[in-house]
């Protein structure tokens, strides 16, 4: 039987203030952590835990952390990304409306483990309420002595500031984020130097996501092996699954990993809105996507990457058969080329094309040659685009016509949109 | 030349020392500056970067990169619809539909009394509540054509 980790707080009243989070336990680990363990054990418990990162991407926290440099000139920067933007993903907004003490009681043992002084908090600038809620708890934790100078009479400081967003996806990139926090463009850069060695005004920098900090205090407070003992060996932990679109019973939900996209579509979701799947995005829009008939694979890491697509954001879109997938891949390529910061050829002009050619043949106005076109397109996009917004934007366009084809040949031969 | 007011001033400058350098406070400006002035126009942005002591081009490419900050004039509610996956299977094109025929405005403009700007937006990370929209700085979710019409009701005796 799994019990709510992340989410067993917020049912409760003003969750979001400190007096229910201490209530609750909160800031224990942080106490226990202080008087304990010396940064290089908290980095080795972590690294046990097996932690894997909740922003994307899935790289192990633990060793992240390890890759910054020991002695340096420089002091390290923490940052946390909450530029939430991927379509279909609304996880990391519920923790900072609602709990946000845990994440940055998890910033907190962050900074401590790499050993940074000062950290930020980039929060996308639509989130109004986060940002409240974000900065009330900072004011509370500082009255505590939770933040700033010699936290709880130990001899180590940290300050941690909000970053307000402005309308970026990129930002969601770290090293975009990075641009963007000195006050410039969103554009990524190259990697390496990777933000562990050079990273906030050429600093050792970490990037960790929002749920991912949430994790913290409770592997402080339970262990490793507690935590490395839920759900499957390669992707442990509880995990907050997005679930949206044509389905009866949307929601966030938390549960182990491992489970097929059947049984989170039925028995969280209690099925598709018509009663009928036709497809299922794991991932959030850049994953690709699945169609009905290959509903047992598993959401987690490995399984997802094992199957051609990813875990991503965990946020799982649901499409009934009243749906067009036309429609839907049209409108997540107009999404990206919208959202492509014009750096590099492959992404800018690409998707552009790809974003033209889909709406044509959507309104019913498209060729065969079109589809060649397309599929030439992704190719040249994947692997050649700077940053991963081009490869996710591709791979997704390409999994709807290795999926779908037939549907975009009716668009084609029927000369409209059979769904409309 | 015009100068940023006393109180924003005093603001960007509390924003500023959360940083190592300047520069990193622009965007903090620009939001403070937009709340205060509705609109960043070129007069606004100047000021900005006299106030910082930053070259105006910095202030400016974060200006125009940066889909939040609005350098031509919108209307006293900006109505922000999103229209990614979540949303359109949750037919916001109905709601974008009764929007633009009540309004009497595309995706866009703003009706003539600038009372009301309409723009379709990516994810706001209501998926599960879809479809939403926003309104200035508030959310509303779960929508369908009627409440929609209320929320309308709601902001046009809101003077």
């Amino acid at each position: 039987m799994f019990n709510k980790v992340l989410l067993k707080n917020m049912v409760r009243p003003d969750s979001h203030t400190l007096r229910t989070y201490e209530a609750t336990g909160g800031y224990k680990a942080l106490a226990n952590m202080l008087e304990k363990f010396s940064p290089d054990e908290v980095i080795d418990l972590v690294k046990r835990s097996n932690l894997r990162g909740r922003g994307g991407a899935g790289f192990p926290t633990g060793l992240k952390w390890s890759f910054v440099p020991k002695n340096v000139e420089k002091t390290p920067y923490l940052c946390c990304n909450a530029d939430e933007g991927e379509p279909g993903t609304f996880k990391d907004r519920a923790i900072m409306e609602k709990d946000p003490h845990l994440m940055l009681e998890g910033m907190i043992i962050a900074a401590y483990a790499i050993g940074a002084k000062t950290a930020y908090i980039y929060i996308r600038g639509e989130y109004e309420l986060c940002i409240t809620r974000v900065e009330e708890a900072l004011k509370e934790a500082r009255s505590k002595q939770y933040l700033g100078p010699n936290i709880l009479g130990s001899d180590f400081s940290l300050d941690v500031f909000v970053h307000r967003g402005a309308g970026a996806y990129i930002c969601g990139e770290e090293t975009a984020l990075l641009e963007s926090i000195e006050g410039r463009r969103a554009q990524p850069k190259l990697k390496p130097p990777f933000p562990a060695v050079e990273g906030l005004y050429k600093s050792p920098t970490v990037i960790n996501n929002v749920e991912t900090f949430a994790c913290l205090p409770h592997i402080l407070e339970r262990g490793a092996d507690w935590f490395s003992s839920i759900g499957p060996e390669g992707s442990p932990g509880p995990k907050l699954f997005c679930l949206s679109g044509q389905v009866n019973k949307p929601g966030l939900y938390e549960a182990p990993m491992g489970m097929t996209l059947r049984d989170m579509v039925e028995e969280y979701g209690g099925g598709a809105c018509s009663g009928r799947i036709k497809a299922v995005i794991p991932g959030g829009v850049s994953a690709p996507l699945f169609p009905e008939s290959e509903l047992h694979i598993k959401l987690d890491f490995e399984s997802l990457a094992a199957a051609g697509s990813m875990l991503g954001s965990a946020g799982v879109i649901v499409l009934d058969d009243s749906a067009c997938v036309v429609q839907v891949i049209t409108r997540i390529t107009e999404f990206f080329n919208h959202e492509s910061c014009g750096k590099c050829t492959p992404c800018r002009e690409g998707l552009d094309w790809c974003a033209k050619i889909l709406r044509r043949i959507e309104m019913g106005k498209g060729t065969l040659e079109d589809l060649d076109q397309l599929e030439k397109l992704c190719s040249t996009i994947y692997g050649n685009s700077f940053c991963a917004l081009g490869v996710g934007a591709s791979w997704a366009l390409q999994s709807a016509l290795k999926h779908f084809r037939e549907e975009f040949v009716r668009h084609i031969d029927e000369g409209k949109c059979p769904f409309q | 030349m015009m100068e940023i007011s006393g109180s924003v001033t005093e603001q960007i400058k509390q924003a500023a020392k959360n940083y190592p350098n300047r520069r990193s406070a622009i965007m903090s400006a620009l939001y403070l500056a937009q709340k205060n002035y509705g609109c960043l126009t070129e007069e606004v942005l100047e000021a900005v970067a006299n106030t910082l002591n930053v070259p105006e081009i910095w202030v400016f490419e974060l200006a125009t990169f940066y889909s939040l900050y609005h350098t031509k004039p919108i209307g006293k509610f900006h109505i922000q619809l999103c229209t990614n996956i979540s949303c359109l299977l949750n037919k916001s094109a109905a709601i974008q539909g009764y929007i633009e025929t009540r309004l009497q405005i595309q995706n866009g403009e703003t009706t003539d009394d600038g009372k009301f700007t309409l723009s379709t937006v990516e994810c706001l990370g209501s998926c599960d509540k879809a479809p939403a929209l926003m309104v200035n700085e508030t959310y509303y979710e779960n929508l369908d054509v009627r409440r929609t019409g209320e929320i309308l009701d709601q902001l046009n005796g809101d003077n």
